[in-house]
Protein backbone atom coordinates (compact mmCIF):
# COMPACT_ATOMS: atom_id res chain seq x y z
CA UNK A 1 0.00 0.00 0.00
CA UNK A 2 2.43 1.85 0.45
CA UNK A 3 4.18 1.69 -2.17
CA UNK A 4 1.31 2.52 -4.07
CA UNK A 5 1.31 5.90 -2.09
CA UNK A 6 4.90 6.72 -2.71
CA UNK A 7 3.96 5.94 -6.12
CA UNK A 8 1.02 8.33 -6.81
CA UNK A 9 2.84 10.94 -4.25
CA UNK A 10 5.47 10.36 -7.42
CA UNK A 11 3.51 10.88 -9.76
CA UNK A 12 2.32 14.54 -8.54
CA UNK A 13 -1.36 12.79 -8.07
CA UNK A 14 -3.60 13.40 -5.27
CA UNK A 15 -4.12 9.97 -3.11
CA UNK A 16 -7.40 8.72 -2.53
CA UNK A 17 -8.05 10.03 1.19
CA UNK A 18 -9.82 6.97 2.24
CA UNK A 19 -6.71 5.17 2.47
CA UNK A 20 -4.76 5.59 5.22
CA UNK A 21 -1.18 5.86 6.00
CA UNK A 22 -0.29 3.40 8.69
CA UNK A 23 2.00 6.04 10.75
CA UNK A 24 -1.34 7.74 11.60
CA UNK A 25 -3.03 4.78 12.44
CA UNK A 26 -0.06 3.63 14.47
CA UNK A 27 0.57 7.06 16.34
CA UNK A 28 -3.56 7.40 17.00
CA UNK A 29 -3.06 4.11 18.70
CA UNK A 30 -0.40 5.15 20.81
CA UNK A 31 -1.40 8.61 21.92
CA UNK A 32 -4.82 7.01 22.40
CA UNK A 33 -3.40 3.90 24.77
CA UNK A 34 -1.52 6.81 26.71
CA UNK A 35 -4.17 8.71 27.49
CA UNK A 36 -6.32 6.03 28.45
CA UNK A 37 -3.95 4.84 30.91
CA UNK A 38 -3.72 7.90 32.34
CA UNK A 39 -7.10 8.05 33.08
CA UNK A 40 -7.36 5.33 34.26
CA UNK A 41 -4.54 5.29 36.67
CA UNK A 42 -5.12 9.04 38.04
CA UNK A 43 -8.45 10.23 36.44
CA UNK A 44 -11.21 8.12 36.64
CA UNK A 45 -10.30 6.95 40.62
CA UNK A 46 -9.82 10.15 42.12
CA UNK A 47 -13.90 10.84 40.33
CA UNK A 48 -15.19 8.01 42.04
CA UNK A 49 -13.81 8.13 45.44
CA UNK A 50 -14.80 11.20 45.10
CA UNK A 51 -18.88 10.84 44.27
CA UNK A 52 -18.77 7.60 46.85
CA UNK A 53 -16.72 10.00 49.78
CA UNK A 54 -19.85 12.81 48.78
CA UNK A 55 -22.15 10.07 48.64
CA UNK A 56 -21.21 8.86 51.74
CA UNK A 57 -20.85 12.19 53.75
CA UNK A 58 -24.50 13.28 52.34
CA UNK A 59 -26.02 9.95 54.01
CA UNK A 60 -24.14 10.27 56.99
CA UNK A 61 -25.54 13.52 57.37
CA UNK A 62 -28.59 12.18 57.10
CA UNK A 63 -28.04 9.21 59.64
CA UNK A 64 -26.67 11.60 61.70
CA UNK A 65 -29.88 13.98 61.94
CA UNK A 66 -32.31 11.14 61.86
CA UNK A 67 -30.35 9.84 64.85
CA UNK A 68 -30.38 13.22 66.68
CA UNK A 69 -34.01 13.82 66.44
CA UNK A 70 -34.76 9.95 67.21
CA UNK A 71 -32.64 11.47 70.40
CA UNK A 72 -34.54 14.87 70.81
CA UNK A 73 -37.94 12.74 70.44
CA UNK A 74 -36.47 10.23 73.23
CA UNK A 75 -35.81 13.43 75.20
CA UNK A 76 -39.07 14.91 74.84
CA UNK A 77 -41.22 11.94 76.02
CA UNK A 78 -39.06 11.21 78.87
CA UNK A 79 -39.43 14.66 80.03
CA UNK A 80 -43.20 14.35 79.11
CA UNK A 81 -42.75 11.47 81.28
CA UNK A 82 -41.35 12.87 84.45
CA UNK A 83 -43.96 15.84 83.97
CA UNK A 84 -46.78 13.67 84.46
CA UNK A 85 -45.25 12.01 87.25
CA UNK A 86 -44.38 15.17 88.59
CA UNK A 87 -48.29 16.06 88.73
CA UNK A 88 -48.86 12.90 89.39
CA UNK A 89 -46.64 13.07 92.70
CA UNK A 90 -48.09 16.51 93.19
CA UNK A 91 -51.70 15.22 93.22
CA UNK A 92 -50.90 12.38 95.65
CA UNK A 93 -49.15 14.78 97.89
CA UNK A 94 -52.08 17.07 98.00
CA UNK A 95 -54.47 14.65 98.66
CA UNK A 96 -52.14 12.99 101.41
CA UNK A 97 -51.99 16.18 103.08
CA UNK A 98 -55.61 16.89 102.90
CA UNK A 99 -56.37 13.33 104.80
CA UNK A 100 -53.63 14.43 107.06
CA UNK A 101 -55.39 17.58 108.06
CA UNK A 102 -58.50 15.95 108.43
CA UNK A 103 -56.49 13.80 110.55
CA UNK A 104 -55.35 16.22 112.87
CA UNK A 105 -58.57 18.18 112.40
CA UNK A 106 -60.31 15.20 113.62
CA UNK A 107 -57.53 14.62 116.33
CA UNK A 108 -57.15 17.99 117.89
CA UNK A 109 -61.13 18.30 117.99
CA UNK A 110 -61.33 15.00 120.08
CA UNK A 111 -58.39 15.84 122.27
CA UNK A 112 -60.29 18.86 122.67
CA UNK A 113 -63.02 17.41 123.74
CA UNK A 114 -61.44 15.42 126.13
CA UNK A 115 -59.50 18.10 127.66
CA UNK A 116 -62.90 19.54 127.94
CA UNK A 117 -64.35 16.65 129.71
CA UNK A 118 -61.47 16.01 132.22
CA UNK A 119 -61.96 20.17 132.77
CA UNK A 120 -65.97 19.45 133.65
CA UNK A 121 -64.85 16.15 135.23
CA UNK A 122 -62.26 17.96 137.40
CA UNK A 123 -64.96 20.82 138.13
CA UNK A 124 -67.14 18.26 139.20
CA UNK A 125 -64.95 16.40 141.71
CA UNK A 126 -63.43 19.74 142.82
CA UNK A 127 -67.17 21.05 143.74
CA UNK A 128 -67.64 17.52 145.75
CA UNK A 129 -64.98 17.93 147.18
CA UNK A 130 -65.96 21.10 148.82
CA UNK A 131 -69.28 20.39 149.02
CA UNK A 132 -68.06 17.09 151.28
CA UNK A 133 -65.51 20.00 152.68
CA UNK A 134 -68.34 22.41 153.42
CA UNK A 135 -70.69 19.60 154.93
CA UNK A 136 -68.11 17.69 156.86
CA UNK A 137 -66.78 21.66 158.32
CA UNK A 138 -71.27 21.94 158.69
CA UNK A 139 -70.84 19.19 160.34
CA UNK A 140 -68.63 19.87 163.23
CA UNK A 141 -69.84 23.32 163.26
CA UNK A 142 -73.33 22.45 163.96
CA UNK A 143 -72.01 19.50 166.78
CA UNK A 144 -70.28 22.87 168.19
CA UNK A 145 -73.56 24.59 167.86
CA UNK A 146 -75.55 22.06 168.94
CA UNK A 147 -73.35 21.29 171.94
CA UNK A 148 -72.72 24.65 172.66
CA UNK A 149 -76.55 24.83 172.65
CA UNK A 150 -76.75 22.40 174.58
CA UNK A 151 -74.76 23.46 177.47
CA UNK A 152 -76.72 26.70 177.40
CA UNK A 153 -79.30 24.95 177.92
CA UNK A 154 -78.41 23.06 180.12
CA UNK A 155 -76.29 25.70 182.11
CA UNK A 156 -80.04 28.02 182.45
CA UNK A 157 -81.08 25.07 184.31
CA UNK A 158 -84.43 23.58 181.97
CA UNK A 159 -87.03 23.90 184.36
CA UNK A 160 -89.73 25.56 182.48
CA UNK A 161 -91.14 25.53 179.11
CA UNK A 162 -91.24 29.47 179.51
CA UNK A 163 -87.04 29.93 180.60
CA UNK A 164 -86.29 27.16 178.02
CA UNK A 165 -88.15 28.97 175.27
CA UNK A 166 -86.83 32.03 176.21
CA UNK A 167 -82.71 30.20 175.76
CA UNK A 168 -83.37 29.44 172.40
CA UNK A 169 -84.73 32.34 171.30
CA UNK A 170 -81.54 34.41 172.35
CA UNK A 171 -79.55 31.65 171.03
CA UNK A 172 -81.64 32.18 167.36
CA UNK A 173 -81.16 35.81 167.92
CA UNK A 174 -77.35 35.56 168.68
CA UNK A 175 -76.76 33.54 165.59
CA UNK A 176 -78.55 35.90 163.37
CA UNK A 177 -76.27 38.94 164.24
CA UNK A 178 -73.42 36.52 163.82
CA UNK A 179 -74.95 35.75 160.31
CA UNK A 180 -75.96 39.55 159.62
CA UNK A 181 -72.18 40.70 160.44
CA UNK A 182 -70.27 37.74 158.39
CA UNK A 183 -72.99 38.93 155.71
CA UNK A 184 -71.94 42.47 155.83
CA UNK A 185 -68.13 41.50 156.51
CA UNK A 186 -68.46 39.60 153.03
CA UNK A 187 -70.52 42.18 150.99
CA UNK B 1 -25.56 36.87 -15.04
CA UNK B 2 -23.63 34.23 -14.77
CA UNK B 3 -22.80 35.16 -18.01
CA UNK B 4 -21.76 38.61 -17.22
CA UNK B 5 -19.79 37.16 -13.91
CA UNK B 6 -17.80 35.20 -16.22
CA UNK B 7 -17.27 38.03 -18.58
CA UNK B 8 -15.34 39.56 -15.49
CA UNK B 9 -13.24 37.37 -14.95
CA UNK B 10 -9.76 38.60 -14.77
CA UNK B 11 -7.30 36.07 -14.18
CA UNK B 12 -6.59 32.32 -13.28
CA UNK B 13 -9.84 30.28 -12.68
CA UNK B 14 -10.71 29.13 -9.11
CA UNK B 15 -9.28 26.15 -7.85
CA UNK B 16 -11.88 24.49 -5.35
CA UNK B 17 -10.29 22.91 -2.12
CA UNK B 18 -10.07 19.06 -2.91
CA UNK B 19 -8.39 16.57 -0.71
CA UNK B 20 -4.99 17.66 -1.70
CA UNK B 21 -5.51 20.31 1.14
CA UNK B 22 -5.43 17.36 3.72
CA UNK B 23 -1.88 16.56 2.33
CA UNK B 24 0.23 18.55 4.95
CA UNK B 25 3.75 18.54 4.54
CA UNK B 26 5.93 17.04 7.45
CA UNK B 27 6.65 19.62 10.28
CA UNK B 28 9.44 17.81 10.91
CA UNK B 29 10.91 14.44 10.45
CA UNK B 30 12.13 11.74 13.18
CA UNK B 31 14.22 9.57 11.24
CA UNK B 32 12.18 8.43 8.29
CA UNK B 33 8.83 9.22 9.79
CA UNK B 34 7.48 12.13 8.72
CA UNK B 35 5.35 14.11 11.84
CA UNK B 36 2.81 16.11 10.35
CA UNK B 37 0.41 18.26 11.79
CA UNK B 38 -2.64 16.26 12.57
CA UNK B 39 -0.03 13.91 14.20
CA UNK B 40 1.51 16.60 16.71
CA UNK B 41 -2.64 17.61 17.26
CA UNK B 42 -3.19 13.83 18.61
CA UNK B 43 -0.59 14.39 21.38
CA UNK B 44 -1.33 18.27 22.11
CA UNK B 45 -5.02 16.97 22.34
CA UNK B 46 -4.34 14.06 24.76
CA UNK B 47 -1.89 16.90 27.29
CA UNK B 48 -5.04 18.91 26.70
CA UNK B 49 -7.67 16.07 28.66
CA UNK B 50 -5.19 14.81 30.85
CA UNK B 51 -3.98 18.11 32.08
CA UNK B 52 -7.89 19.53 32.26
CA UNK B 53 -8.63 16.46 34.42
CA UNK B 54 -5.55 16.22 36.48
CA UNK B 55 -6.11 20.43 37.43
CA UNK B 56 -9.67 19.80 38.17
CA UNK B 57 -8.53 16.79 40.66
CA UNK B 58 -5.61 18.84 41.98
CA UNK B 59 -7.35 20.18 44.87
CA UNK B 60 -9.85 17.11 45.35
CA UNK B 61 -12.47 18.63 47.80
CA UNK B 62 -16.00 16.91 48.43
CA UNK B 63 -17.31 20.64 47.98
CA UNK B 64 -16.08 21.18 44.84
CA UNK B 65 -14.23 24.24 43.73
CA UNK B 66 -14.93 25.96 40.21
CA UNK B 67 -12.74 23.86 38.13
CA UNK B 68 -13.23 20.63 40.49
CA UNK B 69 -16.98 20.95 39.28
CA UNK B 70 -16.12 21.88 35.87
CA UNK B 71 -14.05 18.54 35.66
CA UNK B 72 -16.94 16.25 37.56
CA UNK B 73 -19.90 17.79 35.09
CA UNK B 74 -17.35 16.58 32.16
CA UNK B 75 -16.39 13.10 32.99
CA UNK B 76 -19.95 12.87 35.05
CA UNK B 77 -21.33 13.49 31.51
CA UNK B 78 -19.99 10.63 30.26
CA UNK B 79 -19.71 8.29 33.11
CA UNK B 80 -23.76 8.81 33.96
CA UNK B 81 -25.14 9.79 30.49
CA UNK B 82 -23.15 6.87 28.50
CA UNK B 83 -21.57 4.66 30.62
CA UNK B 84 -24.26 4.15 33.24
CA UNK B 85 -27.81 4.59 31.21
CA UNK B 86 -26.67 2.28 27.99
CA UNK B 87 -24.13 -0.25 29.71
CA UNK B 88 -26.08 -0.01 33.61
CA UNK B 89 -25.77 -2.47 36.04
CA UNK B 90 -22.63 -3.50 37.42
CA UNK B 91 -20.53 -3.66 34.27
CA UNK B 92 -20.38 0.39 33.72
CA UNK B 93 -18.03 1.23 35.74
CA UNK B 94 -15.02 -0.92 34.04
CA UNK B 95 -15.72 0.98 31.17
CA UNK B 96 -16.41 4.67 32.42
CA UNK B 97 -12.01 5.49 32.00
CA UNK B 98 -12.07 4.01 28.34
CA UNK B 99 -15.77 5.83 26.81
CA UNK B 100 -14.42 8.87 29.17
CA UNK B 101 -10.91 8.72 26.61
CA UNK B 102 -12.51 8.21 23.75
CA UNK B 103 -15.29 10.76 24.32
CA UNK B 104 -12.48 13.78 25.01
CA UNK B 105 -9.98 12.57 23.27
CA UNK B 106 -11.92 12.60 19.94
CA UNK B 107 -13.89 15.82 21.13
CA UNK B 108 -10.86 18.04 21.53
CA UNK B 109 -9.26 16.69 17.94
CA UNK B 110 -12.70 17.28 16.25
CA UNK B 111 -12.37 20.77 18.13
CA UNK B 112 -9.25 22.06 16.35
CA UNK B 113 -11.00 22.39 13.24
CA UNK B 114 -12.56 25.74 14.86
CA UNK B 115 -9.57 26.32 17.06
CA UNK B 116 -7.46 29.30 15.85
CA UNK B 117 -3.24 28.30 14.59
CA UNK B 118 -4.81 24.27 14.69
CA UNK B 119 -7.88 25.04 12.37
CA UNK B 120 -7.85 21.42 10.74
CA UNK B 121 -9.78 18.47 12.23
CA UNK B 122 -7.33 15.60 13.20
CA UNK B 123 -9.94 13.15 11.99
CA UNK B 124 -10.32 14.09 8.96
CA UNK B 125 -6.68 11.88 8.07
CA UNK B 126 -8.52 8.94 7.74
CA UNK B 127 -5.97 6.60 9.69
CA UNK B 128 -6.59 8.13 12.51
CA UNK B 129 -10.45 7.61 12.29
CA UNK B 130 -9.68 4.11 11.31
CA UNK B 131 -7.08 3.67 14.11
CA UNK B 132 -9.40 4.26 16.58
CA UNK B 133 -12.43 2.61 15.25
CA UNK B 134 -10.62 -0.79 14.75
CA UNK B 135 -9.84 -0.45 18.46
CA UNK B 136 -13.65 -0.04 19.58
CA UNK B 137 -14.06 -3.06 17.01
CA UNK B 138 -11.59 -4.96 19.07
CA UNK B 139 -12.81 -3.84 22.04
CA UNK B 140 -16.49 -4.50 21.81
CA UNK B 141 -15.71 -8.28 20.79
CA UNK B 142 -13.27 -8.76 23.19
CA UNK B 143 -15.91 -8.15 26.11
CA UNK B 144 -18.04 -10.24 24.19
CA UNK B 145 -15.90 -13.51 23.71
CA UNK B 146 -14.78 -13.06 27.47
CA UNK B 147 -18.09 -13.20 28.66
CA UNK B 148 -19.55 -15.78 26.23
CA UNK B 149 -17.00 -17.71 25.17
CA UNK B 150 -16.50 -16.94 21.18
CA UNK B 151 -19.05 -19.51 19.72
CA UNK B 152 -21.69 -17.81 22.39
CA UNK B 153 -20.67 -14.64 21.56
CA UNK B 154 -21.00 -15.46 18.28
CA UNK B 155 -24.29 -17.09 18.32
CA UNK B 156 -25.34 -13.78 20.67
CA UNK B 157 -24.50 -11.44 17.59
CA UNK B 158 -25.62 -13.49 14.60
CA UNK B 159 -29.13 -15.53 15.57
CA UNK B 160 -31.44 -13.16 16.39
CA UNK B 161 -34.01 -14.53 19.32
CA UNK B 162 -37.61 -15.20 18.82
CA UNK B 163 -37.10 -16.20 15.09
CA UNK B 164 -37.88 -19.66 13.83
CA UNK B 165 -34.87 -21.61 12.62
CA UNK B 166 -36.83 -21.72 8.97
CA UNK B 167 -35.34 -17.97 8.92
CA UNK B 168 -31.89 -18.53 9.77
CA UNK B 169 -30.23 -19.21 6.38
CA UNK B 170 -31.61 -15.81 5.78
CA UNK B 171 -30.82 -13.50 8.84
CA UNK B 172 -27.74 -15.39 10.24
CA UNK B 173 -25.20 -13.87 7.30
CA UNK B 174 -27.08 -10.60 7.58
CA UNK B 175 -26.68 -10.11 11.37
CA UNK B 176 -22.92 -11.34 11.17
CA UNK B 177 -22.98 -8.65 8.27
CA UNK B 178 -24.08 -6.11 10.44
CA UNK B 179 -23.13 -6.30 13.79
CA UNK B 180 -19.46 -7.25 13.07
CA UNK B 181 -18.75 -6.20 10.04
CA UNK B 182 -20.09 -3.55 9.07
CA UNK B 183 -19.44 -1.86 12.34
CA UNK B 184 -16.14 -0.19 12.46
CA UNK B 185 -16.68 1.02 8.93
CA UNK B 186 -19.38 3.07 9.69
CA UNK B 187 -17.85 4.13 12.58
CA UNK B 188 -14.46 4.76 11.19
CA UNK B 189 -16.57 6.61 8.06
CA UNK B 190 -18.85 8.49 10.26
CA UNK B 191 -16.14 10.28 11.98
CA UNK B 192 -13.47 10.99 8.88
CA UNK B 193 -16.26 12.07 6.42
CA UNK B 194 -18.02 14.33 8.74
CA UNK B 195 -14.56 16.07 9.56
CA UNK B 196 -12.88 15.71 6.49
CA UNK B 197 -16.49 17.81 4.44
CA UNK B 198 -16.86 19.87 7.52
CA UNK B 199 -13.04 20.90 6.52
CA UNK B 200 -13.53 21.41 2.83
CA UNK B 201 -17.10 23.26 3.17
CA UNK B 202 -15.28 25.75 5.52
CA UNK B 203 -12.39 26.24 3.18
CA UNK B 204 -14.50 26.42 0.31
CA UNK B 205 -16.39 29.43 1.57
CA UNK B 206 -13.41 30.88 2.84
CA UNK B 207 -11.43 30.95 0.03
CA UNK B 208 -14.29 31.01 -2.47
CA UNK B 209 -14.92 34.64 -0.97
CA UNK B 210 -11.49 35.76 -1.09
CA UNK B 211 -11.33 34.78 -5.04
CA UNK B 212 -14.77 36.38 -5.78
CA UNK B 213 -13.40 39.54 -3.85
CA UNK B 214 -10.06 39.76 -5.61
CA UNK B 215 -11.13 37.88 -9.06
CA UNK B 216 -14.62 39.02 -9.45
CA UNK B 217 -15.66 42.85 -10.10
CA UNK B 218 -19.69 43.56 -9.46
CA UNK B 219 -21.16 40.56 -7.71
CA UNK B 220 -17.66 39.76 -6.33
CA UNK B 221 -17.87 42.29 -3.76
CA UNK B 222 -21.30 41.13 -2.79
CA UNK B 223 -20.91 37.46 -2.63
CA UNK B 224 -17.37 37.66 -1.34
CA UNK B 225 -18.36 38.75 2.15
CA UNK B 226 -21.44 37.27 2.15
CA UNK B 227 -19.17 33.30 1.28
CA UNK B 228 -17.06 34.57 4.61
CA UNK B 229 -20.68 35.42 6.52
CA UNK B 230 -21.70 32.47 5.56
CA UNK B 231 -18.29 30.76 6.68
CA UNK B 232 -19.16 32.31 10.10
CA UNK B 233 -22.16 30.82 10.35
CA UNK B 234 -21.07 27.33 9.17
CA UNK B 235 -18.37 27.31 11.83
CA UNK B 236 -20.46 27.54 14.51
CA UNK B 237 -22.47 24.43 12.27
CA UNK B 238 -19.52 22.46 12.52
CA UNK B 239 -18.81 23.14 16.40
CA UNK B 240 -22.05 21.50 17.10
CA UNK B 241 -21.08 18.58 13.96
CA UNK B 242 -17.82 17.76 16.26
CA UNK B 243 -19.57 17.66 19.58
CA UNK B 244 -22.10 15.60 17.98
CA UNK B 245 -19.38 13.18 16.06
CA UNK B 246 -17.33 12.63 19.44
CA UNK B 247 -21.15 11.95 21.25
CA UNK B 248 -22.39 9.35 18.85
CA UNK B 249 -18.72 7.50 18.50
CA UNK B 250 -19.04 6.99 22.22
CA UNK B 251 -22.83 6.48 22.47
CA UNK B 252 -21.76 3.61 19.82
CA UNK B 253 -18.91 2.13 21.61
CA UNK B 254 -21.11 1.45 24.70
CA UNK B 255 -23.82 0.15 22.64
CA UNK B 256 -21.96 -2.13 21.20
CA UNK B 257 -20.61 -2.89 24.33
CA UNK B 258 -24.03 -3.84 26.14
CA UNK B 259 -25.09 -5.53 23.08
CA UNK B 260 -21.61 -7.39 23.54
CA UNK B 261 -22.35 -8.14 27.14
CA UNK B 262 -26.09 -8.70 27.18
CA UNK B 263 -27.92 -12.20 28.13
CA UNK B 264 -30.19 -12.41 25.35
CA UNK B 265 -31.02 -10.64 22.46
Amino acid sequence: MKSLLILAAAEGEEHNPLIPLWEEIAISLVVFAILFFAIKKFVAPNFETTFAERTQAIEGGIAAAESKQAEADAKLAELEQQLADARHEAARIREEAREQGAAIVAELREQAQAESARIVEHGKAQIEAERQQAVTSLRAEVGTLATGLAGRIVGESLEDDERQARVVERFLAELETADASDAGKDA
Amino acid sequence: MIIEASATVRAEEFHAPGPAIFELPPVFEIGSLGVTKPMLQLVIAAVIVFAFFHLALRRRALVPGRLQFAGEGAYGFVRNSVARDIIGGHDFQKFVPYLVTVFFFILVNNLFASTPFFQFPTFSRAGMAYGLAGMSWVIYNAVGIRKHGFLGYLKLQCVPAGVSPAMYPLLVPLEFFSNILVRPVTLALRLFCNMFAGHILLVLFATGGLYLMQHVDGIGYVAGPLAWVLAILVSFLEILVQFLQAYVFTLLNAMYIQGALADEH
